[in-house]
């Protein structure tokens, strides 16, 4: 069992359903929600270590919500995930404090990759703060 | 089409400036010259009649001062004295060392007869008796007599003048035979130039003096009848077609009139001359003025059609970027949506594929068939990424950004690009790039689209076999990275090197080039700071130069 939480925020349920089972299949914490309101209430309840993040969705979109996410829990690391490989956004997501982007279709196994590395910078900055 | 246009403007501005200047240049001149004429004549005029009056003002006083010669001899000398031929010949001596206008002098009596003769002519006229004459009787009613010219005894034109004296109960007059060479000098002072004339009327239109052109003595005047003129006047009177000048002026002592005719071919040369300067000045001044407007025409189409093209190109290069920029979203949207179910297959894929370990599952017999299928899907899936990774790619190019880049690797790419065209004609690409080559930021697409254009004229100018030499430095002094790229072509000739970036300019045959890529290349390197220049002999290859500056 891994030690951190992941949740992963995309439209595409089919996408979303798979992955989750995938990664539960690989002893993750990980949970789904479908929407930028959706990650931000799990945020509240759960705090997730890593959040995989779409850019593209309805309503909330995934730059608005990191937005969101980093002024509620600063820590918490965010992957950008895209089908489109929209530079800018990758790079505004950089800015605003995303850890990576990532181009869909993406291999799992790099996925989970990322969420480690993205956890352990986490540990490291929490490990700053708490000094 | 175009040419047609540009040719009906072409007369439409010519033929304006020509209207426009061409008219007031005629209007004035033709002004200048009428007021000019006007007063030149009025001017001649003016001169004849002064001459005129001058001229019979003298003979006036030539006669007057005659008159009174013989009037004052008359009344002081006694009859007694005079009717002695030795002492009249002493005056008659006297009178003509002064002048040799006497030509005799006789005294008459109140019979006719001489009383005393000095002369050429003693024995003739002292026979003569003049006791019917007219002008015996004349002089003797009026006291003073003056002939009109005439031929008399000696066929010599000549005139009298006569004195008549009373004394006492008896009358006799004093007479003087008057030389008319004089009346002749006089007047042929008045003839002016070539042409000009002048002669004296009686009050028959008689003529007094020889003419200079055409008349004699005693015969009508070859002139107007001015006989009956009373005042000095001058006017243009055309005689059997020919033009002339004609002035008059009245001799009071003797009813005469003086005719002064003058050529207006003479008179009027300087008028004549300034007309045909004017003529010539004229035509020179339209001639110039044409040879201007065609001039000025002819660069203000020229710039005309350079702008008509720079916009077209503009258009053209505008219309092309919309294009592209619109394909490329179009690649991106078509990636994107294949990228989400590619991602959602790849998903569950993925899912097979981690079932597939499980203990319980491996034992079914078709366990190799679904594993083998599963790898074939992730295959394929890999394959389909790639694709729209590329896409992704392509649509990145088109849309104008700003990435961090090192000029080296588009270069190379370039050179992938035609790589296989070169090695096909026998042509060696070389490069020299520098390794410590810093990072900028431009745009890949746009640089990549320059290069791609002039590697691609480089290959086209060597045709078969030669070389191309890439280059790259960093130009620390001004902070900028240099390119060069030199091909070993036949070079371009140097009256073609300062339009290689003109619009349309080509050296390609017609349909393979369109003469835009030079022109594009140009205004891509400018829009991102740089500048291109070329540098070419022929025979000794072309070099273009970039310089992009380092950001």
């Amino acid at each position: 069992m891994e030690k951190f939480k992941v949740l992963i925020v995309d439209d595409e349920l089919d996408y979303l359903e798979t992955i989750v089972k995938r990664l539960r299949a690989r002893d993750v914490d990980v949970s789904g929600v479908e929407s930028g309101y959706l990650a931000l209430e799990a945020l509240d309840r759960s705090s997730p270590d890593v959040i995989i993040l779409d850019v593209r969705m309805p309503g909330l979109d995934g730059i608005e919500t990191l937005r969101e996410i980093k002024k509620r829990k600063p820590l918490t690391e965010v992957i950008m995930l895209t089908g489109h490989a929209s530079v800018e956004s990758g790079i505004q997501g950089m800015q605003l404090g995303a850890f990576d982007y990532l181009m869909k279709p993406i291999a799992l196994d790099e996925l989970l990759e990322k969420v480690r590395q993205a956890y352990a910078r986490k540990l490291v900055q929490e490990g700053q703060g708490s000094h | 089409m175009e040419r047609e246009y540009y040719k009906k403007l072409w007369w439409k501005i010519v033929l304006t400036i020509l209207a426009f200047s061409v008219i007031p240049l005629l209007i004035l001149g033709a002004v200048i010259y009428y007021q000019f004429s006007q007063s030149y004549y009025t001017k001649i005029m003016e001169d004849m009649k002064t001459l005129a009056e001058n001229r019979s003002s003298s003979i006036d006083l030539f006669l007057e001062e005659r008159i009174s010669q013989l009037t004052n001899l008359a009344h002081t000398i006694p009859l007694e004295k005079l009717r002695d031929e030795a002492f009249l010949g002493k005056v008659f001596d006297i009178l003509q060392a002064r002048s040799k206008s006497f030509l005799d002098l006789g005294i008459i009596d109140q019979e006719g007869g001489h009383l005393a003769y000095v002369g050429p002519y003693y024995a003739l006229m002292k026979s003569a008796n003049y006791k019917n004459e007219d002008w015996f009787q004349t002089a003797m009613s009026t006291g003073v007599y003056v002939s009109d010219v005439f031929l008399g005894f000696r066929k010599i034109p000549h005139f009298i003048m006569a004195v008549a004296v009373r004394e006492g109960s008896r009358s006799w007059v004093l007479r003087a035979t008057i030389n008319s060479d004089i009346l002749e000098d006089i007047v042929r002072a008045a003839w002016v130039g070539k042409m000009g004339d002048a002669f004296i009327i009686d009050g028959n239109d008689i003529l007094q003096t020889k003419p200079r052109f055409g008349g004699a003595v005693l015969q009508p005047a070859p002139a107007p009848d001015f006989s009956k003129a009373s005042v000095p006047q001058a006017e243009e009177i055309a005689v059997q077609g020919d033009e002339g000048l004609f002035a008059v002026g009245i001799i009071k002592a003797k009813k005469w009139v003086l005719v002064i005719r003058e050529d207006p071919r003479d008179q009027l040369t300087p008028l004549l001359r300034t007309k045909s300067l004017m003529v010539l000045i004229a035509l020179g001044g339209v001639a110039l003025i044409a040879i201007g407007a065609v001039l000025s025409t002819r660069s203000m189409m020229n710039e005309m059609i350079t702008m008509e093209r720079k916009k077209a190109a503009s258009e053209e290069m505008a219309l092309q970027e919309s294009k592209m920029a619109a394909l490329g979203k179009m690649a991106a949207g078509i990636a994107h949506e294949i990228n989400n179910p590619l991602a959602v297959i790849g998903e569950k894929a993925g899912w097979i594929k981690d079932l597939l370990k499980r203990v319980e599952v491996s034992g079914n017999e078709n366990f190799q068939e679904i594993a083998a299928a599963v790898d074939k899907i992730e295959y394929h899936i890999n394959r389909a990424r790639t694709i729209t990774h590329r896409l992704l790619g392509f649509a990145r190019r088109m849309e104008p950004v700003t990435e961090i880049l090192n000029i080296n690797t588009i270069l190379e790419e370039s050179v992938a690009f035609l790589e296989n065209e070169a090695r096909y004609r026998n042509i060696e690409i070389k490069a020299d790039y520098a390794p410590d080559l810093p990072m900028t930021a431009s745009d890949t697409a746009q640089m990549q689209q320059v290069f791609l254009n002039i590697l691609n004229n480089a290959i086209d100018a060597i045709g078969k076999d030669g070389e191309i030499h890439l280059k790259t430095r960093h130009l620390a002094k001004n902070n900028e990275i240099g390119i060069e790229i030199s091909d070993s072509g036949p070079g371009i000739p140097r009256e073609m090197l300062n339009k290689i970036f003109d619009p349309f300019f080509t050296t390609k045959e017609v349909g393979k080039g369109t003469g835009l890529g030079l022109s594009i290349s140009y205004s891509i390197v400018e829009k991102l700071g740089g500048r291109i220049m070329v540098a070419s002999a022929e025979d000794q290859g072309t070099t273009f130069t970039i310089y992009f500056p380092v950001r």
